[in-house]
């Protein structure tokens, strides 16, 4: 039994740890998905780029200034994005909005490919997170540990501001209803950039703790874990946080056992045959909420 | 219908008229092939990954042919002196965006093409330079897929069925290793053949091989090191490019796996030895050059590095010498000792003569055989010193 | 009312045609030319290549077009369906002399013969090149509709970005499939498929004398494709196709059997999907599934958008530009040097920021592309000049008129 733990501990804690990055960038995609129905292609990158930020600024100011500029800058950059790329297209068909998403991500990536020369940067060890510890058996980074715990903590903060503040009621306000909300005179504006604000700290957070534990920074490197992170919210619910989160949790930790059943060439494929059925099965997710087609 | 028609027709008729355009600029586009020397200017081609995941070995490779001219910046025919100018195009690591790069070089006339790091470009770009009739070099490409078969590919560096033996003996010999877990990327071919040979060789030797892939991309290599612990593997190979192989070291110290690593070429770099300075790990390369083989070359390039802040963060940051820009020297000056016996820059005319050509390198004689590779029968083995942060040198091996 | 329309529209149609197919002979003479009597220097080395790949992209950007701009099925899956086309073509084509060295971990493979040989064979090498190609496209493509059939059946019951999604999903599940080693004996695992046949090997015997068909090749496979996608698009499906784009629930109240069409739309477009993957992997000259990832359907579908959703021809210019862009004229980018001047800033990489900045600017401010939703023609152009002519007629009729009061 013990020696059952001992060769399985491993999988479990990567999938749990792996499970709690997805998750923070999943409540990104899922909170601006039920407020602007757009699936933000481009937070991948933001993820990205927050990882960049940090190699950048670590190299020249102490590493707690750095984490800090980390989440600033993040979140300005995404706030910048809604008001640049997305709000010019509010009226406009969806599919534009969408493709001015995959254009950012495109932008985004070769910034970064410029910037950083084509090479892989490698991630500062932050102190505490960085630091090796034993769990039983296995031995592993500290921000493995940290990770779930500060993701749930992170989300009750969230569910909270959602549930008991003013700008909770406006956000939730506005995903049910877009134009009555307005009508109703919440500032829409500010209700989007909020979303867009929690969304991108969420993912600098993210990328604090992912590349802490996988320490290298590529331009693509924000490609498979938005997917993933995406289908997570899919498969959660698109618009339900818990949702996103469970869902995010399902996917890191199927993710390893599969790796750990020696059928790596699917580990990737795996996320989206669950995708795929999960949309067929019941495309709102299961927590999400039916919605009616009106004619 | 016709409006498409018309469309397409438009469209390249407005190619065709910039094309006459480009033509008529002012730097004259050469006809033939006595041409490719025009205005005393020899064009030396390098084909070369300065992005993606090999741009870091890409660049560290370019440096050793940038440094050779700068030492070396003529070549003399027939009592005439040339200028020899390097030509650069960043193949990206991708075996699609290869061909692209292949045809960019070619249309800047080249007498001979170098390169490349990385397998699988060199193959996906050799058919392009066969049918421009220009002849290659690859320097540390080492999958026997690239000169197989065709008359216009050479290289320089040992070959992969040469290296996985060394390194399967050198596991079963010197560390004593039963079982190996042996990782790679999908899709490259230069990690799938170097697993493919190592195993081979291994099974020979009566050990046993794991064999897994992980897709391109992938972080997170704790499941697959949890697979090695599990399956009882007492050693690890690992060919994979620079930017893997710092997360596998990463990964693997954190997870307290201490068995030792065993790699090739791609992981003689100084990446490497940042990710595994100060950290429990035992790691063992199969490499073209040992440093301190040869103090003058060494002081030399050091200093151009040191002299440069490009050049110097192109190495990784400091002067340590990889072997691959050791190996990208001698291959600028194998080449050019490839144009002084064709006595001439047409490719036609090197490619004749580069069969016959010998040179003796930093790296050793470098001299091709029957397919156009080079007679090498001796590789050298380094260790990572996690505390002086240097490779040591522990051996020259062979294959008796 | 109709009829009397057409006929008096007839005679700038007949020019129209006239003039189209003039500058489509020109054309197809200057890619004959290009291949066989122009000298090799170093604008024609990269201006073959550059056309080549924009008739490949262009076929491609026609048949996203079919879906997402005809149709109005955002469907991101076109890389995987071209991955499908190249894998057919070059498992179909590589010499049986050549399968040990190709699949050298595999045994040499299951498949020990090569259409493009069968039919040389019969036929004389050139033909069997030209012909097996032409074969082994057409069985790309059938593959391609095949999958597309099969994926088809669940996905096209999602509505708008859940299909983008989905497709998407399914273009990298192929994509594992194609690299999984368990098919080795097939697709060669995740190693490079190659010594198939590519364009260089195409050409033709005309009394003794060789030409070849490099480029003249893809144009003509493209420019057939289009031309069916076109015809397509005209007929009565092609009609039914916009009216599922426009309102499917009026679509489906107007009698149209929505899942049908949806479905003929998306294997026809992954068919000539298949096709261009098929010609991609001849000009590449190597295929593996690895570059076919989520970001070419990206690049495919931003040329589309720079063309103008719902254009064919939007889509051909703007494959053209493109391609000539990124491959060629905005390379000075990346050289560190402009005109002489070495300026700083301009290093490796540089070229694929201006680029994307200039995508967004067509994204935000020129959402409807190059050409819109119309259609470059001839026809249409004369007949506005005429329409000008003729109300400038009125115009300075009307004046003299007024004058005259």
């Amino acid at each position: 039994m013990s020696e059952l733990i001992s060769a399985n501990l491993p999988y479990l804690l990567a999938g749990i740890s792996v499970g709690g990055q997805y998750a923070l960038i999943a409540i990104g995609y899922t909170m601006v998905y039920g407020i602007l129905r757009l699936i933000n292609f481009a937070h991948g990158d933001v993820f990205m780029v927050a990882g960049l930020v940090m190699v950048y600024a670590s190299a020249s100011l102490p590493i707690y200034v750095s984490v800090i500029l980390v989440l600033v800058i993040t979140v300005v950059l995404g706030v910048v994005i809604e008001k640049v790329a997305y709000k010019p297209l509010r009226s406009a068909p969806r599919m534009s909005v969408m493709i001015s998403a995959i254009g950012v991500s495109y932008l985004l990536q070769n910034c970064a490919l410029y910037f950083t020369g084509g090479l892989p940067q490698i991630y500062p060890a932050i102190p505490f997170l960085s630091k090796v510890i034993t769990i039983g058996p296995a031995s592993t980074k500290m921000v493995t540990v940290i990770t779930p715990i500060l993701t749930l903590v992170l989300i009750f903060a969230l569910v909270f501001l959602i549930k008991k503040t003013k700008i909770g009621m406006a956000m939730r306000a506005v995903s049910k209803d877009f134009e009555t909300s307005e009508l109703m005179g919440i500032k829409i504006n500010n209700v989007i950039s909020m979303t867009f604000v929690i969304g991108c700290f969420l993912a600098a957070v993210g990328s604090l703790l992912y590349f802490s534990n996988y320490t290298s920074v590529i331009p693509t490197s924000g490609a498979m874990p938005g997917l993933k992170a995406f289908v997570a919210a899919v498969f959660g619910g698109i618009g339900s946080v818990p949702g996103a989160v469970i869902g995010a949790f399902i996917i890191g930790i199927c993710e390893n056992i599969i790796k750990g059943m020696g059928l790596t060439v699917f580990s990737d494929a795996f996320t989206f045959v669950l995708l795929i059925v999960i949309l067929l099965v019941k495309p709102t997710g299961i927590f999400g909420e039916k919605s009616t087609d009106k004619v | 219908m016709k409006k498409i028609l018309a469309l397409l027709l438009a469209g390249c008729m407005a190619f065709a008229l910039c094309a006459c355009g480009t033509a008529a600029d002012p730097q004259p586009a050469d006809d033939g092939d006595t041409a490719a020397a025009s205005g005393d200017t020899i064009v030396i081609g390098v084909f070369e990954p300065l992005s993606g995941d090999n741009g870091a070995g890409g660049k560290q490779e370019v440096l050793g042919m940038q440094y050779a001219n700068s030492i070396c910046p003529t070549v003399e025919i027939d009592g005439k002196t040339y200028n020899v100018k390097l030509e650069i195009a960043d193949n990206e690591s991708s075996n699609d965006k290869a061909v692209s790069a292949a045809k960019t070089l070619i249309s800047k006339n080249p007498s001979i093409i170098l390169g490349s790091y990385g397998s699988g470009v060199s193959i996906a770009a050799s058919d392009t330079f066969a049918q421009a009739g220009i002849p290659a070099m690859g320097v540390t490409c080492t999958n026997p897929q690239v000169t197989e078969g065709n008359s216009h590919y050479f290289r320089i560096a040992f070959l992969d069925p040469f290296q996985g033996t060394v390194l399967a003996n050198f596991a079963n010999k010197e560390l004593g290793a039963a079982k190996v877990y042996c990782i790679g990327q999908l899709g490259n071919d230069y990690d799938q053949g170097l697993l493919n040979y190592f195993k081979q060789a291994a099974e020979q030797l009566g050990m046993e091989c794991v064999v897994e892939s992980f897709p391109e991309n992938n972080s997170d290599f704790n499941s697959y090191l949890t697979n090695a612990k599990n399956q009882g593997c007492d050693a690890i190979f690992a060919p994979t490019s620079i930017s893997y192989a710092q997360l596998i070291v990463e990964q693997a110290a954190a997870q307290g796996i201490n068995v030792p690593m065993l790699a090739s070429d791609t992981w003689d770099s100084n990446v490497i030895l940042g990710a595994a300075q100060g950290k429990d790990l035992e790691i063992y390369v199969s490499t073209f050059y040992a440093e301190g083989g040869n103090a003058d070359f060494e002081a030399g390039i050091k200093e151009w590095i040191n002299a440069d802040s490009t050049n110097l963060s192109n190495n990784g940051g400091n002067d340590m010498l990889a072997a691959v820009t050791v190996m990208g020297y001698d291959a600028y000056f194998t080449a050019l000792e490839a144009i002084k016996a064709a006595g001439s820059a047409d490719p036609a005319a090197v490619m004749a003569a580069l069969p016959g050509v010998t040179y003796t390198g930093i790296t050793g004689e470098i001299a091709f055989d029957d397919t156009g590779d080079a007679i090498r029968d001796s590789a050298f083995i380094k260790t990572a010193n996690v505390t002086d942060n240097v490779w040591d040198f522990v051996a020259v091996q062979g294959i008796e | 009312m109709g009829k009397k329309l057409k006929a008096k529209a007839a005679p700038e149609q007949r020019a129209g045609t006239v003039i189209t197919i003039v500058l489509l002979a020109a054309l197809y003479i200057f890619l004959f030319a290009l291949d066989n009597a122009l000298p090799t220097n170093s604008t024609t080395v990269m201006l073959i290549p550059v056309l080549q790949k924009g008739a490949i992209y262009a076929l491609v950007c026609v048949s996203m077009n079919l879906l997402n701009g005809f149709t109005g099925l955002f469907s991101l899956g076109q890389a995987g369906f071209m991955l499908i086309g190249a894998y057919s073509f070059a498992i179909f084509s590589i010499p049986a002399a050549q399968h040990p060295a190709v699949y050298q971990y595999f045994d040499g493979g299951i498949i020990q013969f090569s259409i493009p040989e069968a039919i040389g064979g019969v036929l004389g090498e050139n033909a069997g090149a030209f012909l097996g190609s032409i074969l082994c496209i057409l069985i790309a493509g059938v593959v391609a509709g095949i999958f597309a059939a099969l994926i088809g059946i669940p996905v096209l019951r999602l509505k708008s970005d859940y299909l983008a999604i989905a497709t998407l999903g399914f273009a990298e599940i192929l994509r594992a499939f194609f690299q999984w080693d368990g098919l080795g004996k097939i697709t060669n695992g995740s190693n490079l498929l190659r010594k198939y046949t590519n364009f260089h090997n195409i050409k033709i015997q005309v009394g003794g004398m060789i030409y070849q068909l490099d480029s003249i090749f893809p144009f003509f496979i493209a420019t057939l494709s289009i031309l069916i996608i076109v015809l397509l698009v005209n007929s009565s499906y092609g009609r039914a196709f916009k009216s599922i784009r426009d309102d499917e629930v009026a679509a489906e109240a107007m009698g149209i059997n929505l899942f049908k069409h949806k479905m003929l739309s998306f294997v026809i477009s992954s068919f000539f999907a298949g096709v261009g993957g098929a010609l991609l992997a001849m000009f590449q000259t190597t295929v593996q599934a690895a570059p076919f990832r989520a970001s070419m359907t990206y690049e495919i579908l931003l040329m589309v958008v720079i063309g103008g959703i719902g254009s064919i021809s939007g889509s051909c210019i703007a494959s053209f530009l493109y391609i000539a862009c990124s491959e060629w004229w905005l390379r000075f980018l990346d050289s560190g040097s402009f005109m002489g001047m070495s300026v700083p800033f301009f290093r490796d990489g540089f070229r694929k920021v201006v680029f994307s900045v200039v995508i967004m600017i067509i994204v935000l401010f020129f959402s409807r592309g190059i050409m819109g939703d119309k259609e470059l023609s001839f026809a249409g152009m004369m007949r506005k000049r005429k329409k000008k002519q003729e109300a400038q007629a009125a115009k300075a009729a009307t004046g003299k008129e007024g004058d005259a009061k």
